[in-house]
C-alpha cells in the first residue's frame, strides 16, 4: 500500500476514530506519518483547508478568491495564498489584517469568534503598535545587513519609544520602501 | 559537556508521570494540558528570521533564570544535540517531534521530576506543558495556570481583545489550550468494541485517536482523547469536556476486561502469560512487537494475573524499549537489527524473575 501524500510504501496506519464521517484509517510513510502525528490538533492544516472549503462553498467567487489570495499582511508580507496553503499565519498583526476574511474561519473551526477564557495579567499594547514594533526590528535587521548603522540606529530608537509606551498609536506601515517580499 | 550532564541525568531515571500511581491509573496513564504563547512584538515562527529566533530564545531563557524556582530546571539547546538526543526527547514526551525536526535557534526547559517543559522556538515562540500520571487533570491546570503567569512576568504575549491568545494556527487561537489524557484500552481492542464505543461518542466535541505503526511510541492498545476547539469557552470548560468522556472509556474498558475474565479466565491468563514469556525469553524481538506483548502484560498485572512486575516497571519499559533509549542506555548507536537485539537483553534483564538488579547476560 502507498502513502497517502506520495509514492513511498505506507508503513503507519493512523486510525482517527472521531471524524466528521466516523472512524477512518489514514496510510502514511514514514516521513508524512511523522508530520502527521506532530500536530497535536488532529491535523490542523486539514481543518483549516476543510473551513476553508465551506467558506468558498458559501458565495465566494474564483475571482474574490484570487484576490484574497493576493492580499499580504503589512508586517509580515505573508499573503493570504501562503497561509491557506501552510495553515500557519505570518504574525499576531495577521488576525487584524485578515479579520474579515479570518473570522468565518474561525467560526467554523471553534463554532465560535470570542474569547472568554484566561487573559495575560500584563495588558498588552494595541494591536497597531506590535506589529510595527515587527516592522520596524525587520527594517533595522535590514539595515544592518546593508551597512547602513545610521538608519538602523534611528529605527533602534524608534523601537525603543515604541517598546516604552511613547507612541501609542503607532500602526504598521502600509507601503515600505525596500521592503522584499520574500 | 554540560548538555550532555542533564540528558544523562534524565536518562538514568523514568519520568513522574511514569509511576503508574495516580487515579485510575490501571487505565490512565497520563494527564496532559499544554498552552500555546507568542512573543507579541515579533513574527510568527514561519517568518522568523534566524535573529528573532535568537532574540525570542534569549527573552525565554532570561526570563526564566530569573524564577527561584527554576535554579533545578535542565534547559537543552535542542540545536546543539544530536538526533539520538533529541528523538530521546521526543520518546520521552518532553519535546514534539516539530521541535526535534525543525532548524534554527530553539530550546527546551525540563524540570527534574519531568512534571513540565517548556519548548521555545516550537510552532508558537513557547508551548508549555504540564503531565501527570493518572487522571489528574484538576492538578494539571493549576500547575500549569501558575507557570503561565510566572512565565509572563516581563514577557508580553500577543493578544487580541476579542480573540485572546493569539497563535500561528487559528486551530489554537484563544485559550491556546489542548488537554490529553492517555488510555490504555486493550481489553475494548480484543472485544472488538472500540470503534463502536467512540462512534457513541462523536457528538462530543472531543478527538480520540488511536495509533499503531513500527516506530511510534503510541502503539500497544493506547488511545488519546482531547478536546477539539480552543476558542469560545473558558480553559475549566474544555478541561470539563475532556474529563466526562474518560470516566466512560474507563468504565466500558473495566466491562470489557470483566467480560474477558468471566467468559474464559484461564485463556485470558495464558495469553498474558504468554506475552511475558515471550518478552523474558525473545533473542530479538522488535519495538512494534514488545509494544504489544507489553501491552497485554500490563493488562495482565492490572489484573491481577501476572504479579512478578511491578505496573511502574512495565510503564517505563514502553518508553524504555524505544530506539533512542536503547541507544542511550547502551551508550552509543545501533542498527535496527543490533537494536532488536539489544532490547531483547534489555527486556529479559528488567523481566527475568522480578529481581531488582538484573542478572547477569550471556
Ligand atoms: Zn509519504
Ligand atoms: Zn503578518
Amino acid at each position: 500500500m502507498k502513502c497517502q501524500y506520495c509514492e513511498k510504501p505506507a508503513t503507519f496506519h493512523i486510525t482517527e476514530l472521531v471524524g466528521p464521517d466516523g472512524p477512518s484509517v489514514t496510510h502514511l510513510c514514514e516521513e508524512h506519518a511523522r508530520k502527521y502525528l506532530s500536530s497535536e490538533s488532529p491535523t490542523p492544516l486539514a481543518a483549516v483547508a476543510s473551513a476553508l472549503a465551506k467558506q468558498l462553498k458559501l458565495g465566494q467567487t474564483k475571482e474574490e478568491l484570487a484576490e484574497l489570495d493576493r492580499k499580504a499582511c503589512p508586517v509580515c508580507g505573508i499573503t493570504f495564498y501562503e497561509f491557506r496553503n501552510a495553515g500557519r499565519l505570518g504574525c499576531p498583526f495577521d488576525y487584524t489584517h485578515f479579520r474579515k476574511d479570518l473570522e468565518p474561519l474561525l467560526a467554523n473551526i471553534h463554532d465560535s469568534v470570542e474569547h472568554i477564557g484566561k487573559r495575560p495579567k500584563r495588558a498588552a499594547h494595541a494591536a497597531g503598535v506590535q506589529g510595527r514594533a515587527i516592522q520596524l526590528r525587520r527594517e533595522m535587521e535590514e539595515a544592518v545587513e546593508h551597512e547602513d548603522y545610521e538608519r538602523a540606529s534611528v529605527l533602534r530608537d524608534q523601537l525603543r519609544a515604541l517598546e516604552s509606551g511613547d507612541d501609542a498609536g503607532a500602526q504598521p506601515q502600509a507601503e515600505q520602501p525596500g521592503q522584499g517580499d520574500c | 559537556m554540560q548538555q550532555q550532564l542533564k540528558l544523562d541525568e534524565l536518562a538514568s531515571r523514568c519520568g513522574e508521570w511514569l509511576r503508574g500511581t495516580g487515579p485510575e491509573s490501571d487505565i490512565v496513564i497520563s494527564s496532559r494540558i499544554r498552552l500555546a504563547r507568542n512573543l507579541g512584538d515579533f513574527p510568527f515562527i514561519r517568518r522568523c528570521s534566524q535573529d528573532d529566533r535568537h532574540a525570542i530564545e534569549r527573552t525565554a531563557r532570561n526570563r526564566m533564570e530569573k524564577l527561584d524556582q527554576w535554579s533545578t530546571v535542565h534547559y537543552l539547546n535542542v540545536s546543539q544535540l544530536s538526533e539520538v538526543d533529541r528523538q530521546f526527547l521526543v520518546e520521552r514526551q518532553l519535546i514534539s517531534r516539530e521541535l526535534a525536526d525543525a532548524e534554527g535557534s530553539r530550546a527546551v526547559a525540563i524540570d527534574p521530576n519531568e512534571q513540565f517543559s517548556v519548548m521555545i522556538n516550537e510552532e508558537d515562540h513557547l508551548r508549555l506543558q504540564v503531565m501527570h500520571s493518572g487522571l489528574a487533570l484538576e492538578n494539571a491546570w493549576q500547575q500549569i495556570s501558575e507557570l503561565d503567569d510566572m512565565l509572563e512576568g516581563a514577557i508580553t504575549y500577543a493578544v487580541h481583545p476579542q480573540y485572546g491568545y493569539l497563535t500561528a494556527c487559528p486551530t489554537n487561537v484563544g485559550t491556546g489550550l489542548r488537554v490529553s489524557v492517555m488510555l490504555h484500552l486493550p481489553a475494548l481492542v480484543i472485544t472488538r468494541q472500540i470503534e463502536k464505543v467512540f462512534r457513541s461518542l462523536q457528538k462530543i466535541s472531543v478527538t480520540v485517536r488511536g495509533l499503531y505503526g513500527e516506530g511510534s511510541q503510541f502503539t500497544g492498545d493506547f488511545y488519546q482523547v482531547s478536546n477539539q476547539i480552543t476558542l469560545g469557552r473558558t480553559e475549566q470548560e474544555l478541561i470539563q469536556q475532556v474529563s466526562e468522556v474518560v470516566p466512560l472509556l474507563i468504565d466500558y474498558e473495566r466491562r470489557a476486561r470483566r467480560f474477558l475474565i468471566d467468559q474464559n479466565e484461564q485463556d485470558l491468563h495464558d495469553d498474558v502469560s504468554r506475552a511475558l514469556g515471550i518478552l523474558c525469553t525473545a533473542k530479538k524481538i522488535s519495538s512494534e512487537e514488545t509494544m504489544h506483548y507489553l501491552s497485554k502484560v500490563r493488562m495482565g498485572v492490572n489484573l491481577g494475573l501476572i504479579e512478578s512486575v511491578p505496573m511502574k516497571k512495565i510503564n517505563e519499559l514502553f518508553i524504555q524499549t524505544q530506539p533512542a533509549h536503547l541507544q542511550k542506555l547502551h551508550g552509543r548507536l545501533l542498527a535496527s537489527s543490533d537494536r532488536n537485539v539489544q532490547r531483547a537483553c534489555f527486556l529479559q534483564s528488567h523481566l527475568a524473575g522480578g529481581r531488582d538488579t538484573p542478572p547477569g547476560l550471556n
